[in-house]
């Protein structure tokens, strides 16, 4: 602002960075990686040689058994008692019961179009085609229909929910979860930090004793008890039960993982909103959730794929769900001797689908990491 | 006195954070345009008078009037007084998960439902001001600390305030990205915006501020013009705490 600086003027030398150099070179190459990799240095060395052994041992027969000597074709003849491969005829022939329970075979298109319309659904979100508005809106808008599909009603012929069951069940008890227990959730651990008492009290009082006692044990009260205490002539079914007690289950722990979120927002940020004149329900949802749920992607995708292993838990009410579908299958007397195929098949599904979640996740993280 | 319009008055304020007092009977009038520079040693309550100002903290006695609408438990009036006083923190405290176009745009269109387009005009001729219109589609982790600071300006001019409030807006940032934020402080100054400062700043309390007010222990110890401040103090705390500060 004032006179020049006093070296202003003179003869400077003038400063050139030097060029930047390439980085030195990583060994390269097959040799090269399995050097890094495998055997760089003698205790590595002998991992690498015990572990090629194990596999050498485990996966031929595992290769054997599920695909080289597997019986693809037949009938529940094809696969003798004592045969040594996997009996996947058994899966084929047990695959509706497994995917939609005991749903009757002449309505059978519509938990297949409802399937299709979920699978879309899911294509949608992995694909990234919406905004995440729209997306959200068709998560909570797609169920709706679905569930009309599932169980009739304005038209269609209704299907009892006593025959709803395998994959479809675990899938409806899931999503219902996952799109109730979510919001609900952050709305707990919302009042968790309220400054008035009483929300903070109610919020307390729903979130620990549901924290504190085991799912089986919720289902069970769900089941059994809670008809005992609601009015005369208030009927809620068995499944809506569940469904409740699933839901109020995963909110308590959402809650938790919401409230760790809401922790790592600086109070800095509420100061910076309040003073642009902005409410609270306003800062807290545009400026502090966006942030905390960013914060807990991981944590709320691991809720989502415990409770969709969860909802296996059902069979102890009576509610048969993929799991419980493999278990019936299993003791079908035409069929026995066949639990591992339904076992493995099983796993396999939960799997895929698990799996999927996770790096759907993974992937959410990485664009929020870019950002 | 600038001008006969008052804008901030606080008379009798006090306040404790649990049973430490931390602003004792605070007497402090503003008028329109005028330029307040706060200073004083850590611990003295500058940053919660100056919250004060806008309610980020409560007081428990005494009473604050800000452009003729009293603090009060008033929700909506604090919100509205909110909305009209600016402020810059030392934390910059921008929004992280947007852009710097709609951390500036976020206040208009939210709290004063000002349409899009409008808010984006607005917003693009204060980042012009404060010299950043190419950041725009920036987010505020890709910004050095100094131009954080500047959108912060921007951002609370948006709002078009009445008053701006900073809290010690120079004191998280690199000695050579002060200048660039202090040189923004100067121009607004200069354009007449009411603004009070908390800052050791003392060139820039030299230049732009009317008064500048030393408190130590929660009190206000003195009260001058700058030039009388810095020449003439008239405590021996206010001596001392000058003599640290400049040397």
């Amino acid at each position: 602002m004032s006179s020049p600086p006093p070296w202003s003027g003179s003869n400077l030398l003038v400063f050139e960075p030097r060029p930047s150099r390439p980085a030195p070179r990583q060994t390269v190459g097959m040799i090269g990686w399995l050097q890094t990799n495998l055997f760089n240095g003698w205790f590595n060395s002998i991992f690498t040689v015990i572990a090629l052994g194990f596999l050498w041992q485990t996966v031929p027969p595992i290769l054997s058994w599920a695909i080289l000597d597997a019986v693809w074709t037949g009938g529940s003849d094809a696969c003798p008692p004592g045969y040594e491969g996997a009996c996947w005829v058994f899966i084929f022939n047990k695959f509706r019961v497994l995917m939609v329970g005991l749903y009757p075979g002449d309505h059978l298109w519509r938990p297949i179009l409802a399937g299709g319309v979920f699978i879309a659904l899911a294509l949608v979100t992995v694909l990234r085609i919406l905004n995440p508005k729209k997306l959200i809106a068709l998560w909570f808008l797609i169920p709706l229909p679905i569930y009309w599909l599932i169980a009739g009603g304005l038209g269609l012929t209704a299907v009892d929910q006593s025959l709803w069951g395998g994959l479809m069940l675990s899938l409806g008890l899931a999503t219902i979860g996952v799109l109730i227990s979510l919001p609900l959730g952050i709305l707990l651990a919302l009042g968790r930090r309220s400054n008035i008492a009483v929300i903070k009290a109610i919020c307390v009082g729903v979130i620990e004793p549901v924290r504190g006692v085991p799912l089986i044990t919720i289902l069970f009260m769900a089941s059994v008890m809670m008809p005992l205490f609601l009015p005369v002539g208030l009927n809620i079914n068995n499944l809506l039960r569940v469904q409740i007690g699933i839901i109020l289950f995963s909110a308590a722990y959402m809650a938790e993982v919401v409230r760790g979120g809401l922790q790592a927002i600086p109070l800095g940020q509420y100061d910076a909103a309040k003073s642009l004149g902005l409410n609270y329900w306003k800062t807290t949802a545009l400026i502090v959730l966006p942030q905390a749920l960013r914060h807990v992607i991981p944590s709320l995708i691991g809720r989502c794929i415990a409770l969709f292993k969860d909802t296996t838990l059902v069979i102890i009410v009576g509610l048969l769900d993929l799991l419980g579908m493999v278990k019936a299958s299993a003791q079908d007397p035409e069929w026995l001797g066949h639990d591992a195929e339904a076992y493995v098949f099983c796993a396999l599904i939960f799997w895929i689908i698990c799996f999927s979640m996770s790096r759907y996740g993974r992937s959410l993280e990485r664009q929020k990491e870019e950002e | 006195m600038v001008s006969k319009d008052i804008m901030i008055q606080m008379i009798d304020v006090n306040k404790w954070y649990g049973n430490f007092h931390v602003l004792k009977d605070i007497n402090l009038t503003v008028h329109k345009g005028e330029r307040i520079v706060i200073c004083g040693p850590s611990g003295s309550g500058k940053s919660t008078l100056i919250r004060c100002i806008n309610r980020l903290e409560e007081h428990q006695e005494g009473r604050i009037i800000i452009d003729g609408t009293e603090l009060t438990k008033n929700l909506k009036n604090i919100e509205k007084i909110r909305s009209e006083v600016g402020m810059v923190f030392q934390s910059f405290n921008l929004f992280p998960h947007l852009t710097i176009l709609q951390n500036l745009t976020f206040a208009p269109i939210w709290a004063r439902r000002m349409p899009r387009a409008e808010a984006e005009k607005i917003a693009i001729k204060h980042l012009e001001r404060v010299r950043i219109p190419e950041q725009a589609d920036k987010f505020p982790g890709q910004l050095s600390g100094g131009q954080q600071q500047r959108v912060a300006i921007a951002r609370a001019l948006c709002m078009n305030p009445k008053i701006m409030l900073f809290d010690e807006p120079t004191s998280a940032l690199d000695p050579e990205m002060i200048k660039e934020v202090l040189d923004v402080m100067v121009e607004l100054a200069n354009e007449g915006i009411t603004m009070v400062c908390v800052s050791h700043e003392m060139g820039f309390a030299k230049t732009v501020a009317n008064r500048v007010v030393f408190m130590d222990g929660g009190e206000i110890v003195e009260e001058n013009e700058p030039n009388e401040f810095f020449n003439n103090p008239r405590w021996d705390r206010t001596q001392l705490f000058l003599s640290q500060i400049l040397s």
